[in-house]
């Protein structure tokens, strides 16, 4: 094997033959021809000589010593090879020097090689006159192709048809014009008119600002509350954020999605013209006349009446407008002056006291307590009066024939008599009510019982007789009362009021209240209108000649309504509820049919505290002023002048 | 009697809407044309009345769109130009399976297109009816005009959107038209008002757009052809109106300026051109060579009594125009140029920035002349004495406040105050934040620290009555006891006014409660609106959604449903 420079060299050119002679004269030719030489690490031979023998390594190997003794001493260093086959260090000759040399700057390795010879043609350029050969030309260079016209033919025929058209001419019109410099505007489609133009996209607000200020910003409940609902159901589409500065502000993510939205809009959505009422709240509140207008009526506490130690139930002025009856649950009845507040008489009674009634002639007050009504003189005032009552009740008779009557009456003596006491009617079952006639002889008290027909009781007090005037029960009976000036009896069970006309014993009228339960019901001083208080804090105004449905409804109070009364002389009513509140409404009722009577509300008359959840229990008038008594669960007594 | 029977769903509405499908095969065309034609002909479906009615007595959601509009849609040219369309893609599709490259370059040579002019006419009978419609082609323009050229569109109409738009710009900053911006978390608000059409248009901010999977390009694309169709032809007449060059040429001036500087460092003058216009720093050539625009001057009509207001008005407008005037900025490197550029020339500033960033800028940071430097960074090294370092938000502020507010709120490194949008009008019982506020004393004049030196005052004086009265010094005793009476007088007067509101209060609270039961249901849901809006100190922006919460506008066009 030839060494591996000269073997490169051989490829490349023809190698001269003196460099070749001298390399092979040289050359102890090792036979194991192209193998890694590391083969042979651990053995004392590296290879095999032509003979067969084995070629032994040098005794003693160049240590880097010996190299670098080499490098410093040799001269020839430089172009010195080592043969790793032999094992030897080869020193290029000159020739071989040069050789590496011109390689290395890429020029051909033979010296003689002339790269710049002029060229010689193949062929020549130049076009002859003559025929390269002999040959005679084919026949079908003459006839025209078969295929070609073929191809032609299709291409004309494509072209007659229209298949095929010429190359359109390039556009001359510019892309932009003016479009619209032919305005025309009654040229607009009808359809136009009809166009209804998609809205405008909504406007941001300070929520969506780079740098919103802090209210806007979404506390950390707010966002997790956003991150869960749909994104449908959110009231803002994105989450404000707040950033330092212009710099930080992020790209949003849903940009693209939101332009497309807005497209999707654009021409999915169906569009429609919509009437929006033009609704002012302020035109929604009635037109009523003002309060000032309609003075006089109650508008400030002025006198508050203590003394009571449990709930007010029931309060009644006398028709002189001098002195107040209460009657409490702490089983007392007190008897005040109006005017100053004063309590002059405190009565033990022996039970609660569920009602009280100022007898609208004399100076008799009757007193409901439990299951016996008393008959009271409170002997105040004139001494006349005083008197002229109790002669009236002593100017009894008893009749010849004693009837069995439902209830027990008894005089009063002795001890109690001094008190006040003057006759005793003891009821079978609970008295609730009781209520005077307008003459004030008759009295009729009511004992709610569901089952019986002995709820409605009326007595006379001159005769000491008592009557039953129904014979079948209608309902349980909440209140009832008799006509100012007619003989009529109203009576009031859960729904409805039934009007009876006493002297013809007849069923006049029903009344439907619409409520759910009626608590209390006053009477106009006229006789034709009425208002019923329910516990469904409604409280119904009736015209009789009107209809037997409510004429207006008033949802005043926000709780159950306790009580309500009619001014005698003024057009004022009120009415007290649980809300611890009493409303004072003006209502005029006109002598002239056709018009229908007015209602205003006028005051919000405050001053009971709630206790109990019960507020006020009972009001009335004063009989001449324009004043409300009211009584709370608060163990007072109220007078609003 | 007699006669035959009538059929039902024969007359009356259900002969009136059509639903979609069925137009669909009545036109001849595939969806995504019929989606074509629908958007680009504004075609959009109707809510009938009595929808089962309509829908033959089912009840299925369909969507229904006018008979008469599918009749008008069979008469569109471009129903036609939609079918040569698909037919010259068959043939194109057949070309290159046979191989035939003759074929396929012929039918390129000749393939079908389309122009939108007679529908945008057809659409837009009037110049202002299409201004009116272009906030949809604004924002989505510039919306194009920041996507990459890569993929999900064709470069022509990436270019074609930006070239549009630097129009646009270029219109708004000559016609001096801007009227309100707004930062906002999704890019950067502009109204302007042209030829008296408010127009808002919504720019993203200069990112790369993470494209979503779930959006329709093609949608999208269909829009853009018509809207740059639209906005080309606004642009042009625009340009019209003020005696501009269409398309738009530099001033001669300019541009032989801008040309000696930046010739070397673009290749290609056609996309330098379009970059310099972009730069918005020169002003653009006219088509008649004015001295100066002449002021219009309003005409007196002698019995006008809105003569003054308008007046005043005008003057406001001008005084708004001219606000940045006498100016000169500086734009550092990190701040949006191209917004900020298109701000402050609308008011008449003068703005340039580092010649690295983009060209046109006009001169240098070195420039002593500069007043405000506009910086969005915590810091900054080398800092010239005469002029001021302020954050970009304080030209937004500015422009919105219609004033140059003042510049320490916006120094370098200072907290910002909060960003309002200028969008946002209030109605009295609505939430107003307190910065609002502040600017609205701001812009009536009042200086800020105004009403705190009096109440100082005044507090001065209750201690200068103690001293007087130990030093019992006649005169001041008088002034004091004057003094005295007159705010006994002041508290008597007060006092009554609060009666008589206690009083009016009253008799409101009265009137409500003889209200009707359903009167007082609106009252009450109403109220219940306004206290919402006020507790949550959210604008009532959103009042239109809100329900009844009316006293907004008469009439009100409105999507019926939700589609996505």
């Amino acid at each position: 094997m030839k060494p591996r420079v000269s073997n490169l060299i051989g490829r490349q050119t023809p190698c001269p033959q003196v460099l070749l002679n001298k390399v092979i004269e040289h050359d102890i030719r090792n036979t194991v021809g192209n193998v890694p030489m590391e083969w042979y690490q651990d053995y004392p031979h590296i290879g095999y000589n032509l003979d067969g023998k084995k070629i032994f390594k040098p005794i003693r190997n160049k240590d880097e010593l010996d190299e670098f003794l080499d490098k410093m001493e040799n001269p020839d260093y430089w172009r010195t090879v080592h043969d790793k086959t032999t094992a030897s260090d080869i020193r290029l000759t000159d020739e071989q020097v040069d050789l590496v040399h011109r390689l290395q700057k890429g020029q051909f390795g033979d010296v003689n090689f002339n790269e710049y010879e002029p060229s010689v043609d193949f062929f020549t350029n130049e076009v002859m006159i003559h025929p390269v050969t002999n040959r005679p030309q084919d026949k079908r260079s003459f006839i025209p192709s078969l295929i070609e016209k073929e191809k032609v033919s299709k291409l004309v025929h494509a072209i007659k048809m229209g298949w095929i058209k010429p190359r359109k001419p390039k556009e001359t019109t510019p892309q932009y014009y003016d479009l619209w410099a032919k305005e025309d505007p009654n040229a607009i489609l009808g359809r136009h008119k009809m166009h209804v133009p998609a809205p405008k996209m909504r406007l941001p607000g300070h929520e969506e600002s780079y740098n919103p200020p802090p209210e806007y910003l979404l506390t950390e409940e707010e966002r997790l509350v956003w991150e869960q609902q749909d994104a449908e159901d959110r009231k803002l589409p994105f989450l404000p954020q707040k950033h330092s500065c212009l710099r930080a502000v992020p790209a949003f993510s849903r940009f693209i999605h939101e332009r497309f939205e807005r497209c999707l809009d654009l021409y999915l959505c169906p569009r429609q013209r919509k009437m929006r009422v033009n609704v002012n709240p302020e035109d929604l509140i009635p037109k009523l006349p003002k309060p000032k207008d309609l003075q006089p009526f109650p508008t400030t506490m002025s006198l508050v009446y203590r003394g009571h130690t449990s709930l007010v139930r029931s309060i009644s002025a006398s028709p002189t407008g001098q002195w107040l009856v209460s009657g409490s649950d702490d089983f007392t009845v007190r008897f005040w002056e109006v005017n100053t507040g004063r309590c002059m008489k405190t009565l033990e009674v022996g039970g609660a006291v569920k009602s009280v009634a100022w007898n609208p002639n004399p100076a008799v007050c009757l007193v409901a307590v439990e299951s016996t009504v008393l008959l009271l003189n409170p002997s105040l005032g004139d001494r006349l009066v005083v008197s002229s009552t109790d002669q009236l009740i002593t100017s009894y008779e008893p009749p010849e024939e004693d009837k069995e009557q439902a209830v027990t009456w008894a005089l009063s003596e002795g001890p109690e008599h001094n008190k006040g006491h003057r006759l005793t009617l003891t009821h079978p079952k609970a008295v609730k009510q009781v209520v005077w006639h307008g003459k004030g002889d008759y009295l009729s008290s009511v004992m709610p019982d569901n089952s019986s027909n002995l709820q409605v009781l009326i007595h006379q007090v001159s005769k000491r007789r008592t009557q039953n005037p129904f014979r079948k029960s209608k309902g349980l009976v909440q209140c009832v009362s008799f006509h100012p000036l007619r003989p009529y009896f109203f009576v009031a069970t859960q729904r409805y009021v039934r009007i009876y006309n006493l002297i013809k014993q007849e069923l006049t009228k029903k009344l439907m209240t619409n409520c759910k339960w009626i608590s209390s019901m006053a009477i106009h001083p006229g006789g034709d209108n009425l208002i019923c208080g329910s516990y469904d804090c409604r409280l119904a105004w009736f015209d009789l000649d009107l209809s037997t449905k409510p004429y207006k409804m008033l949802r005043h109070h926000k709780k159950a309504l306790r009580g309500v009364a009619f001014h005698r002389n003024y057009p004022l009513f009120a009415s007290g509820a649980d809300d611890g509140s009493v409303i004072v409404c003006h209502g005029m009722v006109y002598n002239d049919l056709l018009q229908n009577p007015l209602i205003v509300p006028v005051k919000v008359l405050k001053g009971h505290q709630i206790t109990h959840d019960l507020g006020v229990l009972d009001v009335t008038f004063h009989p001449t002023q324009p004043w409300v008594f009211s009584s709370g669960a608060d163990a007072t007594i109220r007078l609003f002048t | 009697m007699g006669g035959l029977q009538k059929k039902k769903y024969e007359r009356g509405s259900a002969t009136n809407y059509i639903t979609r499908n069925k137009a669909r095969k009545k036109l001849q065309l595939s969806l995504a044309d019929f989606r074509r034609l629908c958007i680009l002909k504004g075609i959009y479906p109707h809510e009938p009345k009595h929808k089962k009615k309509v829908n033959k007595g089912s009840t299925a959601p369909r969507t229904f769109y006018l008979l008469k509009d599918i009749r008008f849609l069979l008469h569109e040219p471009i129903v036609r130009k939609f079918r040569e369309y698909k037919v010259f893609v068959r043939k194109l599709r057949k070309a290159y399976g046979k191989a035939e490259w003759t074929g396929v370059e012929r039918l390129r040579d000749n393939k079908p297109g389309y122009k939108l002019d007679h529908i945008i006419k057809e659409r837009y009978p009037t110049f202002i009816d299409a201004l009116r419609d272009i906030d949809d082609a604004l924002s989505m323009c510039f919306l194009f005009s920041t996507f990459a050229r890569t993929g999900k569109c064709h470069v022509q109409t990436i270019t074609l959107c930006r070239r549009l738009t630097v129009e646009w710009m270029n219109y708004v900053v000559a016609s001096r038209s801007l009227q309100k911006v707004f930062i906002s978390i999704k890019g950067i608000y502009y109204q302007a008002d042209v030829l008296g059409q408010l127009i808002t248009w919504l720019v993203p901010y200069q990112f790369a757009h993470d494209h979503p999977t779930d959006v329709d390009y093609r949608v999208m694309a269909t829009f853009t052809e018509m809207y740059t169709t639209l906005f080309g032809f606004i642009n042009f007449r625009l340009y019209q109106t003020l005696n501009l060059v269409y398309p738009p040429k530099l001033d001669s001036k300019a541009e032989s300026e801008l040309k000696a500087e930046h010739e070397e460092d673009y290749a290609m003058d056609s996309e330098s051109y379009l970059e310099k216009l972009s730069a918005l720093s020169a002003s653009l050539a006219r088509v008649v060579a004015t001295a100066e625009e002449e002021e219009n001057q309003l005409d007196q009509f002698p019995a006008d009594g809105n003569m003054e207001a308008r007046e005043k008005e005008q003057k406001e407008q001008e005084d708004q125009n001219r606000l940045f005037e006498g100016l000169k900025f500086f734009l550092n490197r990190e701040v949006p140029r191209e917004s900020l550029a298109f701000i402050l020339r609308c008011f008449g500033a003068e703005v340039s920035w580092d010649k690295s960033l983009c060209i046109g800028g006009t001169y240098d940071v070195t420039d002593e002349t500069i007043t405000h430097q506009i910086v969005d960074r915590p810091d900054i090294d080398k800092q010239y004495i005469n002029r001021y370092y302020i954050q970009p938000q304080w030209v937004f502020d500015s422009v919105n406040a219609k004033m140059c507010l003042p510049v320490e709120d916006y120094f370098l490194g200072v907290t910002l105050p909060p960003h309002l949008s200028p969008f946002v009008e209030e109605k009295d019982g609505d939430y107003v934040p307190p910065e609002k506020l502040k600017l609205m004393a701001l812009q009536r004049g009042e200086k800020h620290g105004k009403i705190q030196e009096e109440e100082e005052e005044e507090d001065e004086d209750e201690d200068d009555d103690d001293d007087e009265e130990e030093d019992n010094d006649e005169e001041d005793e008088d002034l004091t006891e004057e003094k005295n009476l007159k705010k006994m007088e002041d508290q008597r007067s007060q006092g009554k006014v609060r009666l008589e509101q206690e009083e009016k209060a009253e008799e409101k609270r009265l009137a409500i409660m003889m209200m009707k039961k359903k009167e007082k249901y609106l009252y009450d849901k109403i109220m219940f609106g306004k206290k919402r809006t006020t507790r949550e100190g959210r604008t009532a922006h959103n009042n239109s959604w809100n329900g009844v919460n009316g006293m907004v506008s008469n009439v009100v066009s409105m999507w019926l449903m939700p589609f996505h």
